[in-house]
């Protein structure tokens, strides 16, 4: 009897997400999302990941251009590989996260290009500086959950990210990618 | 007088050693100098430089050993006790362990710590081991201590180098200068 009930209601909780509203995904499963990075060292990719961020988001399939993002990330959660780089990294001439805690995306239109992948445009802000970006994104539904897949590219420069003798992209690279994986819950 | 002239080493033999040793103390010198180097973009053009150094010393290293598999070295003189030629023996024999193990943990170091080894930013060396913090660490460890042990061993084969030359006045030293060269 207990069985049933539980059925029941997990199947009406899946039901219910199906349904064709809006759904709010606000609660970031960290142990299944990811925010990562790859830029090139003299040519050589390497990588790193933000370990904290967070996220509002509210998406319908049925409505994709009414969908909104916002997400924020923590930056003085940078993991570059080595806890040096990490310092460097939250210093003046790169983040500066004692001025610019946060790197914030805000999405201002979402455009269906087939299937399960949209193009979520949005003013990304990273110290002091905001930029238009284009971020192309699939979505995913998972039950009471969604997974949003996305990559897109920045420029660091246009952010002042790595000043002063960092400036020259010999060593570091200006280009760097970010790869985000976002599983979120609803409310 | 207690003189025996020993047959020289080849021009070969004297060429890779010689090389391997001024590119050696370049590695050990820029080693320790560059890791107490605050982070800054010079730091990391030396730690790529001293990766595409080390790979070139292993490469000159399988050269060497191809060629030490086809010849024999010259003896070492009758004057020297057994037991001294099976130390001389036995410190080659750490040189050459050390030489191979070095590069290796570097290359495994620098795997496991996530900054993958391209030789000259063109040639990739593959990554055998998947970026894991506490092995890039064990293997930094690893490279160090092998490095002071190499030293140690490297301070005993120069310092029986200069005693041969100048204590027991053989020519265990000049047989392997280049001035000394025999046609062989
Ligand atoms: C015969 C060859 C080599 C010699 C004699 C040598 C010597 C050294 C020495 C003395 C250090 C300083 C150790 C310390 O203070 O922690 C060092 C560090 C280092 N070596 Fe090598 N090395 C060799 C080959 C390599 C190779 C082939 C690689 C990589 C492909 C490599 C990668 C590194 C790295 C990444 C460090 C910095 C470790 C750290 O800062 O924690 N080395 N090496």
């Amino acid at each position: 009897m207990k069985r049933i009930t539980l059925a029941l209601a997990l199947a009406t909780a899946q039901l219910t997400s199906l349904s064709a509203h809006a759904v709010e995904y606000n609660q970031v499963q960290a142990d299944k999302s990811a925010v990562n990075f790859v830029y090139k060292q003299m040519g050589v990719a390497v990588d790193g990941k933000f370990k904290k961020f967070s996220s509002q988001l509210s998406f319908d399939p049925a409505k994709p251009a009414a969908g909104k993002a916002t997400f924020d990330v923590e930056l003085a959660s940078v993991d570059t590989g080595a806890p040096e780089g990490d310092d460097e990294v939250a210093g003046k001439p790169w983040f500066n996260t004692k001025a610019f805690p946060t790197a914030r995306f805000v999405s201002t239109g979402v455009k269906p290009l087939g299937g399960n992948r949209y193009e979520v445009a949005g003013q990304l802000s990273i110290k002091g500086k905001t930029q238009e970006v284009v971020v192309p994104a699939t979505f995913t539904p998972q039950g009471n959950s969604a997974v949003f897949d996305g990559a897109f590219t920045i420029r660091r420069a246009d952010f002042s990210i790595g000043e002063g003798a960092w400036a020259k992209f010999d060593i570091v690279a200006n280009d760097v990618q970010i790869k985000f994986r976002i599983t979120a819950s609803g409310k | 007088m207690g003189f025996t002239a020993t047959r020289d080493y080849t021009a070969t033999a004297k060429l890779l050693h010689w090389l391997m040793a001024v590119l050696i103390f370049g590695l050990l010198a820029l080693g320790f100098y560059m890791h107490d180097l605050p982070l800054s973009p010079d730091k990391l053009k030396l730690y790529s430089w001293h990766k595409w150094a080390g790979i070139t010393a292993f490469a000159l290293l399988l050269v060497r050993l191809a060629w030490r598999a086809g010849h024999r070295p010259p003896a070492l003189p009758n004057s020297m006790p057994k037991l001294m030629q099976l130390a001389a023996h036995g410190g080659h024999l750490a040189l050459y362990l050390l030489m191979i193990a070095i590069p290796i943990s570097g290359w495994l170091m620098s795997s496991a710590k996530g900054f993958q080894t391209v030789y000259f930013g063109v040639l990739p060396i593959p990554d055998l081991l998947d970026k894991n913090k506490e092995i890039g660490d064990l293997l930094a460890l690893v490279h160090k201590s092998l490095n002071l042990l190499f030293i140690a061993v490297l301070a005993g084969h120069i310092g029986a180098a200069l005693k041969h030359h100048f204590i027991d006045r053989d020519d265990i030293l000049t047989r392997m200068l280049p001035r000394h060269s025999k046609e062989n």
